[in-house]
């Protein structure tokens, strides 16, 4: 069978690849691609050799801050961020999970203090045999990272 | 060398390091010692009780009172703006501007920390909801000292409610700074929670879960035993774990010459009355040391020692 290509290639801007399925969406909600103009192209559920199945996002003209990629590793930390300058990849990296994250995570603990209007979350992040868990700053309440189902985006 | 205390107030007991735990318990035994009758003059608390307290809020207040401080504040949320609808970060904003130090006892997790955001005043939290009770945390760590001579190395058992049971989770916190072999009792749906079992193992911590209150209390030299928080439950719930853990007299037959049995209080039927009497039961003089470490505490707070 011939392959083909289901997304098509960008001059200038950013791939990011190997997101979960599910994800791709959050990621542009997150960097607030559904408020502005640049031209996005999402592939949802395409095929991959190394996760099964998976999303993409291809953004033209946009190139992500550091910040920005951490807050993706929230959402999807084997995603590759791929920076492309004149149709080649400039630049790959891998997300890499903040030691911190505020804001965007809504905290689990239905009891927790961050429930309440106006009032922002902070989370650290401590890894501990290898796994990743997210400690709410308030609450203190341990959480591991699929826990965490909601967030403010 | 300045003390922490001084200037963030106390929020989680996982705020201070093993040294600093020690030298609140040394200040403690020396307020129990000779009283300072006019140490905190001129200064003024309020006392903020979001949540219904008998010993933390009246210990708290008795110690500012005897110390010489001013107490301004209220029991309930009822009456307060809160009740129309204020956040708490504006109320502390506001009460912070009135008082030297906030004492505040929330039912939400983490309100303390909020608060301290809030305001720049200090603030002490007398319980957050099911997260921590750090100055409890304290007075227990102090009556386990005075009573056992040393912090290092003890044998401690847990009992009843550990899930929800704020006391143990802070106490548990504060046992692993100084290594002591810990023993978790409870029916499954009221152990230990994760992150607190997470903080244990990362420390290195001994510890084990076990059903009943006899595998355990011939082992240890602390025997603390907790109340299923009927608030926290349904009735339905409640019916199910109501009664589990009871300690009889029975019990200690065959235990350690220096155990001490404590308890956060209140108790309603986790400990047989006739314990009362026994050498092992230490409940009460915990209660009345509450007084000493909160007036160390508030000492320590507000820069007058």
């Amino acid at each position: 069978m011939a392959k083909t290509v289901s997304v098509a290639a960008i001059n200038d801007g950013t791939v990011i690849d190997h997101i979960p399925c599910g994800q791709a969406l959050k990621i542009i909600h997150l960097l607030q691609l559904d408020h502005n103009r640049y031209k996005v192209t999402i592939g949802l559920h395409l095929t991959s050799s190394s996760m099964g199945f998976k999303d993409l996002v291809k953004i033209e003209d946009r190139f992500l801050t550091q910040k920005e990629t951490q807050d993706i590793a929230v959402f999807s930390p084997q995603a590759t961020i791929c920076t492309i300058k004149n149709y080649k990849v400039a630049s790959k990296i891998s997300s890499k999970l903040p030691s911190t994250i505020e804001k965007i995570l809504v905290c689990p603990n239905t009891r927790c203090i961050t429930h309440q209007p106006h009032v922002m979350t902070e989370f650290s992040v401590e890894e501990f045999k290898q796994k990743v868990y997210l400690r709410c700053h308030f609450c203190e309440k341990l959480f591991e990272r699929d826990q965490i189902k909601e967030y403010r985006i | 060398m300045k003390h922490k205390l001084l200037a963030h107030g106390l929020i989680s007991i996982q705020d201070l390091s093993a040294a600093e735990i020690l030298s609140i318990v040394k200040l403690s035994e020396a307020m129990k010692r000779q009283p300072k009758k006019d140490l905190l003059k001129g200064t003024l608390l309020a006392s903020c009780f979001f949540e219904p307290s008998t010993r933390t809020r009246l210990s708290f207040e008795a110690a500012m009172l005897r110390l010489g401080g001013q107490v301004i504040g209220f029991s309930d949320a009822i009456g307060t703006s809160a009740s129309k609808g204020e956040t708490l970060s504006d109320s502390m904003k506001v009460i912070g501007s009135y008082a030297d130090l906030i004492v505040l006892r929330h039912p939400s997790d983490g309100a303390a920390r909020l608060a301290s955001l809030a305001t720049s005043t200090p603030v002490i939290n007398a319980g957050d909801g099911t997260n921590q009770h750090p100055t409890q945390t304290l007075l227990d760590l102090f009556t386990i000292k005075e009573s056992q001579g040393k912090l290092k190395g003890l044998h401690v058992a847990f009992s009843g409610d550990l899930k929800y049971g704020r006391t143990v989770h802070s106490l548990a916190l504060a046992c692993a700074q100084f290594d002591m072999r810990l023993y978790f009792i409870s029916p499954d749906s009221l152990s230990l929670p994760e992150e607190t079992c997470h903080y244990l193992r990362k420390q290195g911590i001994k510890f084990s879960f076990h059903q009943n209150i006899e595998d355990v209390i011939g082992k240890v030299d602390i025997f603390y035993m907790t109340r299923i928080q009927r608030e926290r439950f349904d009735e339905v719930s409640y019916a199910k774990v109501k009664g589990l853990y009871v300690l009889k007299p029975s019990m200690l037959e065959k235990v350690k010459k220096n155990l001490k049995i404590l308890h956060p209080l209140p108790r309603v039927d986790e400990i047989d009355p006739a314990i009362d009497t026994t050498p092992y039961a230490h409940y009460f003089t915990q209660a009345e040391n509450g007084l000493y470490v909160r007036q160390a505490i508030l000492g320590l707070t507000l820069g007058k020692v």
